[in-house]
């Protein structure tokens, strides 16, 4: 080809490539957001969702007789120490399986705020401070804790036996021998209880300690059926993809887009609060105050990570059902450095309008306090804050929340999952 | 040079026309592929292929997905060579990174897990928890030397 034939070839095909971004421009400026954002919005849609997975860590993730049993478990208080405490008394079914106080109480007053359910078979970490890292190991750290159902494993399985044998054998197989096991005994902080389970046998100790793993591995069956459905959010971001026609139901208000748009735009929300769960399922200082009323110190994921790695419940354990190449999340944790101190996992904020207070011990009462601290971003009570303060007027503020307003949407499970067993009501 | 006749006065001025439209079109054609970038990466610098500080490695990154995901697990491939393009297989690689503009590190702690042969290294435990611009940094001893490599990322 002559060059000069050569480079009119060339300057054609870099007009068409300007003609064709120019087209694309034009149609950008058309709709409300460029070709980038509705990208982004559309990686925050529930659409975005891939389907859940199993849990290699519990074989009985998908057995919806294991699910049947962790339902009726969820809501048993004879899984306490004093019988009155079961997981629906902070996790009430009611309001998004979490109770409205800054604090949970449960036979005593914990440290933190209860944390809600819906989603969180898709967290790799469980606990505000990731202490866990599978549902079902997390279901039984307060069945054993003190303040929250303090009761013991024996006491657990005595339970299992009496009131649930048939459904359990059903599912996880023969129960051991229980005949002479102490009705109370367990690795707990009771002195008189952890006696009484250190003088048992190692073999027996571990069959009482399956047991206990099944309760948890059928409680999280249960757990996982539980997810976010469709909020008006979603509805809107589904309707802009196909081209921006809205019925009532996806339109959002001027203040709520508005709201959105500094959400993944200047507010930097994003950033922490990203796909669809909207949380990035990490640990961060964001310089949350200190509780209004005296705790112990809390230095957050610098400790849960230490007890994650320890932990004996966990996704490398010997009740674990997952082989070591499962458990990545486990192997390449972060376990030191100054920016665990006093980090807290980003929580989802789907369904948060109706879940006040906020932060992990409740100090903030309201949405507006929330985006009021990540506006100043104040420094860290200890530890580093990772927040640089944004400058949002009280207009953007007021957006911000309004839009937070339209994450709200109802729980998606099977029927009957959302309420009670009719034995439990 | 001097054998060949000078272009008529109109053939010059029709390719020099032609050249600054091909010059426009190539820069707004950057210009359109940088703004549909997906990240901001204020470094120009985010090739996959890189020459190490001190020039005794080439090294390249292969992710398992490509755009790189957010929020999950990802297992990539360095490719390590000597400058001189040998394949190192025999090395000590440490991989860390994190987010300068956010001061923070990554969200995980990736290891070097399997020589893979022909200088390749399979690197496990790679994750990302949020859009924005990412460096990871490679440090490689082998019998060549100690040297350092860093790529740019755009999420």
């Amino acid at each position: 080809m002559p060059r000069s034939r050569l480079v009119s070839v060339l300057a054609g095909l870099g007009l068409v490539g300007i003609v064709a971004v120019t087209i694309g421009n034009v149609r950008q400026r058309s709709v409300k957001w460029t070709r980038e954002e509705l990208t982004l919005l559309r990686s925050l849609s529930l659409s975005s969702l891939a389907p859940l997975g199993g849990d290699p860590s519990n074989r009985y993730a998908n057995d919806p007789r294991a699910a049947a049993l962790g339902r009726e478990l969820f809501f048993d208080a004879r899984l306490s120490g004093n019988g009155k405490v079961a997981c629906a008394t902070c996790h009430v079914a009611a309001q998004d399986f979490q109770d409205g106080t800054p604090l949970a109480h449960g036979v005593g007053t914990t440290a933190r705020r209860t944390m809600p359910i819906a989603g969180t078979a898709r967290s790799p970490w469980l606990f505000w401070d990731g202490r866990t890292d599978s549902q079902w190991a997390q279901a039984l750290g307060p069945l054993e804790s003190a303040v929250e159902h303090g009761g013991s494993r024996t006491q657990y399985a005595h339970v299992i036996a009496e009131q649930y044998r048939d459904q359990y054998e059903a599912v996880f197989g023969l129960l051991p021998d229980m005949s002479g096991l102490p009705s109370r005994a367990g690795p707990v902080s009771d002195t008189a209880w952890r006696a009484s389970w250190e003088r048992m046998p190692e073999a027996r100790r571990d069959d009482v300690s399956r047991v206990y793993t099944n309760i948890g591995k059928a409680i999280a069956a249960y757990e996982r059926r539980i997810e976010f459905g469709a909020s008006r959010f979603d509805r809107y971001v589904d309707a802009e993809l196909a081209g921006g026609g809205h019925a009532p139901e996806s339109t959002l208000t001027s203040d709520e887009e508005a709201g959105l748009r500094l959400f993944v735009g200047r507010a930097r929300c994003v950033t922490c609060h990203n796909g669809p769960q909207f949380t990035d399922d990490h640990f961060h200082n964001t310089g949350v105050p200190l509780p209004g009323v005296s705790l112990p110190p809390d230095s957050g994921r610098a400790v849960g990570v230490r007890q994650v790695v320890a932990g004996e419940f966990n996704c490398t354990s010997r009740y674990s059902d997952a082989k070591p190449d499962d458990c990545e999340e486990l192997r390449f944790a972060v376990t030191d450095g100054p920016e665990l101190v006093r980090a807290y996992k980003t929580p989802s904020l789907r369904n948060l309008a109706g879940r006040a207070p906020y932060m992990h011990a409740g100090q903030l009462a309201t949405l507006a306090d929330v985006v009021a601290h990540y506006a100043t971003a104040p420094a860290a009570p200890f530890g580093r804050s990772e927040l640089k303060p944004v400058r949002l007027s009280p207009n953007d503020q007021r957006q911000l929340v309004a839009f937070l307003h339209t994450l709200s949407g109802p729980l998606v499970a099977p029927a009957t999952y959302l309420e009670a067993p009719a034995s439990r009501r | 040079m001097s054998s060949l006749s000078p272009l008529p006065t109109t053939l010059r001025l029709r390719r020099s026309v032609q050249r600054t439209a091909l010059a426009t079109a190539g820069v707004l054609l950057l210009l359109a592929a940088c703004s549909h970038y997906r990240g901001s990466v204020p470094s120009p610098d985010i090739g996959m292929a890189k020459l190490s500080a001190h020039q005794l490695y080439r090294a390249a990154v292969r992710p398992s997905a490509l755009p790189i995901p957010v929020r999950s697990l990802q297992v990539w491939t360095l490719h390590v060579e000597t400058a001189e393009g040998s394949p190192v297989d025999a090395a000590t690689i440490t991989m860390n990174g994190g987010m300068p503009q956010h001061g923070h590190g990554l969200p995980t702690k990736p290891r070097v897990t399997r020589e893979l042969g022909n200088g390749d290294h399979l690197v496990e435990g790679v994750k990302f928890n949020m859009g924005g611009w990412w460096v990871v940094r490679f440090a490689i001893t082998s019998s060549a030397g100690t040297d350092t490599v860093t790529f740019n990322l755009g999420l």
